[in-house]
Order: C-alpha cells, then structure tokens, then sequence
C-alpha cells in the first residue's frame, strides 16, 4: 500500500520536473527566437546582408597584409610598445587590485577572525566594485585626467579588487583552522596570525587566481585602449579610423594581440596547473 | 643516531639552503615588483599626467551632476529678458510666470541670489553686490565692458578683463557680463525637468496631482488616456532622453543574454567533441580545441570590431561578438568538465542496457548539469558588463550612449543618470544570475 502511494507520488515528482524543464527549454527557445528576429531588426545591417559581407573586412585586411609583404613583420614590431604598454597597464592594475583584495579579503571572512561588524560592510563594498562597469570609471578619469594609461590602469584594478577578493574569501573559508588556533595559543596578534598561519595556506591558490585575473585584465586592458586609455587598443582605433589602405597595419595589430593573449593564456594555465594541481582552469 | 634508509637524511646544510633562498625571495620578490612598478610609474608619464590633471573638471562634474542652473539673461542687442533653465529655449519661464527669486521691471532685472547677494540689471549696467566685499558694477559698452570694483585686492573668483566680466564668488552663483549679453546663473540642488519636459502638462505637478489626473476620465488629450499621455511624456522628455536610454539598455541586455545563450549552446556539443572520454580521434580532439583557443585569442575586441564592419550597429552585432568568444571559453571549461566526470554513473545506466543517447542522457548530463548552469549564469552576469564596454566600440546599447554623452559633456546630469541605470542594470543582473544558481543547484 505504502510502496503504491510512493510510487505514485515519485510518477507525479517526475512529471512535475518534467514539466518545469519543457517550461524552461521552451522558454530558452522562445528568448533565443523572438531575441534574435528583434534584434535583427533593431540591428542596422540586417543578418543576411551582413553575412555576405562577412568575409570582407577580414579579407580585405589579409590581402594587404599579404602585399605588405616582409615589411608586414616590421609592423609587427613596430607595434610592440604600444602592446607593452597595454601588458604594463593589466600587470599593474592586477597588482595592485590584488594587494587590495588580500586586504579586503583578509577583512571579510569570520574563519580568519576577521573583526565581526566589518564582515557584512566589506562584503557589500566587494560586491559593488565588481559590479562597477570597468569602462564607466576609465572614462571618467580620462575625463579628468587626459588621456593615458592611468586611467585604464585605475578602472581595472577597482573592479579586479572587487572580483578577487570575493574569490580570496572563498578561498580564505575553506583554510584549516588548526595553525592559526596554534599561533593565537602562543599570543600571536591578527597580523601575526594572518602571516604565519592563513598566508602559507592560501598563497597557492592566491596566485593561481591572480594568473587567471591577469589573462583577463590584459583583454580588458587591449578593449580599453580603444576608447582612449593608451596601448594597443588605441592603436588599433587610430589604424581603424585610417580606413582603406591600412589593413596591413590593422592586420599586424590584430596578429600581435592574438599572438600575445595566446601565450599569455598558455603561460598562465601551465603555471596555474603546477600551483594548483590537476591542470584545471577553475 | 639511526636512520630510516627510505627516508632522505636532513642535513643542516640542506636546511640552511633553504632557509636562504627562502630568505633571498622575501627580499627579492617586494623589490622586484617595487621596481617593476618605478618603471610603470615613469612609463605611463604620472608625473607629467598629475601636472596636466584637470582635478577642477571633477569638481565641475559632481557639481553639475546634481545641480541645475536657471539663467536669467538679458540680450542687449535685441534688449529682451529670459528667464530659462539651463538657458534653453525649451524651458523658457513665461513672462507672467517667473520664478519669485526674480523681479522684472519693464526691461530691468533684480534678482535675489540669496544670502545677500544681489544683481540689479537696469539698462546696460549690471550691479553685483557681494557681502563682504562690496559692490562690481559692470557696464556693457559698444566695444566691451567697463568695470568698477571695490578698493582692495582683486579676488581670485573675479576675473576682468576690457573684453568680459565673469563673477562667481560662490560655486553656485554667476555673473558674466560681456558685450552682448548680461547673464546671471543661479545653480539650485536636483535633476531639473526629471520627470516631464518643461511644456508638459505635467510639469511641477505634485504626486498627488499626477496620481489623481492619471485616474481621472477627462482627457487632457483627447487622443489617449491620460495615464498613457503622461507615459509618453515621460519617455519623449527631449532633456533626459527616458525612452531611448531604456531601449539602449534593452538592447545592452539582449546582447548579454543572447550572445551567452548562443555560446553555451554551441560550446557544449563541441565540448564533447574535445573531451577525452568522449572523442577517441585525437585529430578531431585537437582540431576541436584549436577552435576554441583560437576563438578565445582573437577576443572580443577583434570579433567586435569584424561584426560591426559586417553587421553595423545593434544588438545583433555585439550578441554574436559575445557568442563567438565565449563558444570558446565555455567550450574548454565544459570539455574539462567532461573528463572529470565520475565513469560510474555510465557503466550503471550501461549495465541497465540503455542506448548511446540513453547513457548520455542520464549518466553524463546530470553530472555536468550543475557546471554548466552555474558556468552559464557566471557568464551571463560579466558580460552585462562586456556588453557595456562592446557597445562603446560601436555595436550599440548603453555603452555608445554613455561615450556620445561623455564627449558633449553638457550636461553632466545626463551622464550620471546613465550610469546609475547601467550600475542598477549591472548590480540587477548579478544578484539574479545568484538567485537563479542557488535556486538551480542548490535547490534552496
């Protein structure tokens, strides 16, 4: 009787999950339909016609990058100070963001005694800087400060604080208490215990997310140069703007950036699975 | 002393090595990046950009982001009087109408900028008496402007010259005279005309007035109901640009949840092309995660700035720029995902005789379920933000919005409005990607 009734009830579970999920997928489908007809039409190239079109500009760029020739590899290196440029911003900004969000991680987890009324407050100052769109900020430093690396650098390493140092917490909650109970039984002080007890635990895995967030903040970086923060990306806007007749030097820059982050991420990811273990990103 | 064989002996040699390199890095490793950042520090020219900064343009920006000024001007040429809000003609004060920090007397003017100060404008000469340091008179002549100031030092907020009189003793009080016009700003706290433009029936209504127009049957416009007009209004305010702001975040969204969709779409069948476990064919394995990596080294700077060639401007554009990217990333976390997966779970549902799709079906995806819908959602909040950033390269949305407004630099109220909506739109779209990864997961 009873194993009746719990079939019956596990039949009606499932056709209710079943249910949920046909609802969602439709509803997936339905965003993906109605989402791309609307923006289709809000779109000024429509899908069609731009498709035909797609192969051009590409194409238009490796044709005169092939009758720049061998000079082709002069552009590459004539470009390389502006890409230093934009690895000089994200390597900074990372920097720095990251020395902050130790800090801010090291004040808003309760396993590494963090003092109890600063947790909540911290947390939401975390939340808001990763939320802070990176581009509002550089665009309003380059307003007071001119255009320059600085900014870019700046509106990066606010929202990299922000972003790593919700991961540090995390990884801060999950540190064996033991050492740090070791240390305050001899009277070591906050700073103390956070030097010799929570450090050596987390360095690994600290570094490891600031390898990740440097491969990010070099693309963030390239983008932000093109609204006017220096590097690459300014570059690129500049060869852009030229229009016709200097494809080759658009091709060169687009061939360095993906030359470049291609190794960066390699680099990054070989180094993270040494630190880390297992060779996994995440 | 005995010592296990197995067991590499310690020797104090080997500790002190240690212990020295050990110590070399902890020197090392700060100086090293002390340098590195003595050189950026120089490299990006700060000392030059600190000399150059314009720490009065952020000044002027806070101000005028939450403040309006009402001109009251006088034309000498044609010798008419306005009273306008931000000078425009648009918002006008009618004659009858004037606010009543203004009196007008014929063609003469005497405003009240409050707490003693005081500007008369009679004829062609402006008196500005300031408290505390005396009385600037100002009279515009055919050839410029002759001036009269108090015994003393020149102040640092009175600039003069044959050419032109420009007073502001206070941030929020102004006086110019020149040739042509005499021109007083009086600057008052809040977002002017938020709500309905100045020519709207609806203007300097209260709360309860609109609530009450908005259920009342007379129509103010025969055309719509009221509630509908009053809608209207406020999204075809010519100042504040309601309407297109909202479509243009609209659109920053689609691109956000369209472009994610997209590539999770086409990262996952390609994620078992590239898994281990799945794909026997190293060559397609490679194959597959060359296209991937390939994907995600162009970025989307690149792929942005290909599709606006192809596409032009809109969501269209900066949805696929996101899709072809994150087809990439996506793909390689998935596929890494899949060769994580616990083979257990397959060989029971194989062991029952379920089919190829059978054991995809119930051995491999509730186990990569929980990665992909949390991997999904992560995306589908930061890019919300590389929407924003995409969408100042050209495809569109709130972020060439917010460029085409920050270049004017008008009217800075615009500006902040824009970027409280973006930040609202942002914070929005993170705390529900949360919900949905808790609701979805965790099943809370």
């Amino acid at each position: 009787m009873a194993v009746a009734a719990m079939e019956e009830e596990i039949l009606s579970l499932r056709k209710r999950r079943q249910l949920y999920s046909l609802i969602g997928l439709l509803l997936v489908v339905a965003v993906m339909v109605s989402g791309y007809s609307k923006s289709n039409d809000m779109n000024s190239g429509g899908f069609l016609q731009g498709l035909s079109k797609f192969f051009d500009y590409p194409g238009e760029i490796v044709f005169e990058a092939w009758e720049a020739g061998p000079a082709f590899f002069g552009l590459i290196i004539q470009y390389l100070p502006a890409m230093l440029e934009t690895l000089n911003i994200a390597a900074v900004a990372t920097l720095l963001g990251a020395a902050m969000a130790v800090v801010l991680a090291m004040a808003s987890t309760r396993n590494v005694d963090s003092w109890g009324p600063l947790i909540p407050v911290v947390r939401r100052m975390m939340d808001i800087m990763r939320a802070f769109p990176e581009l509002i900020i550089a665009l309003f430093l380059i307003f007071v400060l001119g255009s320059s690396p600085v900014p870019a650098m700046i509106a990066v390493a606010f929202h990299t604080a922000g972003a790593l140092g919700k991961l540090f917490s995390e990884v801060n909650e999950n540190i064996d208490r033991k050492p740090i109970e070791g240390l305050s039984a001899c009277g070591a002080n906050w700073l103390q215990r956070i030097r010799y007890a929570v450090m050596p635990q987390v360095a690994p895995n600290y570094l490891s997310y600031f390898l990740l967030r440097l491969e990010i903040n070099v693309r963030a970086s390239a983008i932000l140069g093109f609204v006017g923060a220096g590097g690459i990306g300014q570059e690129l806007r500049r060869t852009i703007g030229w229009g016709q007749g200097a494809g080759d030097e658009t091709a060169a820059i687009f061939v360095l950036l993906f030359v470049t982050i291609m190794i960066i991420d390699q680099a990054s990811s070989y180094l993270r699975g040494k630190l880390v273990g297992a060779g996994r990103a995440h | 002393m005995s010592t296990d064989t197995l067991e590499q002996v310690v020797t104090p040699q080997d500790v002190w090595s240690k212990v020295r390199r050990r110590a070399w890095l902890t020197i090392l490793v700060p100086l090293g990046i002390l340098a590195y950042l003595t050189y950026t520090w120089f490299a990006f020219g700060v000392p030059d950009l600190l000399a150059k900064a314009q720490p009065e343009r952020a000044v002027i920006l806070a101000t005028d982001s939450v403040a309006y000024k009402v001109h009251v001007t006088k034309l000498l040429r044609r010798d008419i009087l306005e009273v306008a809000i931000e000078g425009e003609r648009r918002a006008t004060y009618d004659e009858a109408d004037l606010p009543d920090w203004v009196e007008v007397d014929g063609k003469d003017a005497f405003v009240d900028l409050g707490e003693g100060y005081l500007v008369e404008i009679i004829g062609n000469r402006m008196s500005f008496t300031v408290p505390g340091y005396g009385t600037i008179i100002g009279q515009a002549t055919s050839d410029g402007v002759d001036i009269e100031l108090p015994e003393g030092d020149v102040p640092e907020w009175l600039l003069t010259n044959p050419k032109k009189l420009d007073a502001r003793p206070t941030l929020d009080r102004r006086v110019q005279v020149t040739r042509t016009k005499i021109e007083v700003h009086n600057y008052f706290g809040g977002w002017e005309n938020f709500w309905f433009p100045f020519d709207s029936e609806f203007y300097g209504k209260s709360f309860s007035q609109l609530y009450a127009l908005a259920l009342s049957a007379d129509r103010l416009n025969p055309e719509y109901s009221n509630v509908w007009y009053m809608v209207q209004d406020f999204l075809g305010n010519p100042d504040w640009q309601h309407g297109e702001i909202f479509v243009a975040l609209f659109e920053t969204i689609m691109m956000a949840v369209l472009g994610t969709i997209t590539a999770a779409l086409f990262g996952l069948p390609l994620a078992f092309l590239a898994a281990r476990n799945f794909t026997p064919s190293m060559f397609l394995r490679f194959g597959v995660r060359r296209l991937f990596d390939f994907l995600r080294g162009i970025d989307m700077l690149i792929w942005s700035l290909i599709f606006i060639r192809a596409f032009g401007l809109g969501p269209l554009t900066g949805a696929l720029a996101i899709a072809f990217t994150d087809t990439g990333t996506l793909g390689k976390l998935f596929s890494e995902a899949l060769e994580n997966i616990d083979n257990k779970q397959v060989e029971g549902v194989r062991a029952t005789g379920a089919n190829q799709i059978q054991r995809y079906r119930f051995g491999v995806i509730p186990q990569i379920l929980p990665v992909f819908v949390s991997q999904v959602l992560y995306f589908l909040e930061s890019n919300t933000r590389s929407a924003t950033v995409i969408g100042a390269l050209g495809a569109g949305g709130i972020g060439l919005m917010l460029v085409e407004t920050m270049k004017t630099s008008r009217d800075w109220e615009n500006t902040s409005y824009i970027i409280i909506l973006t930040i609202v739109v942002v914070i929005l779209m993170d705390q529900t990607s949360s919900w949905l990864r808790r609701k979805l997961i965790e099943g809370k």
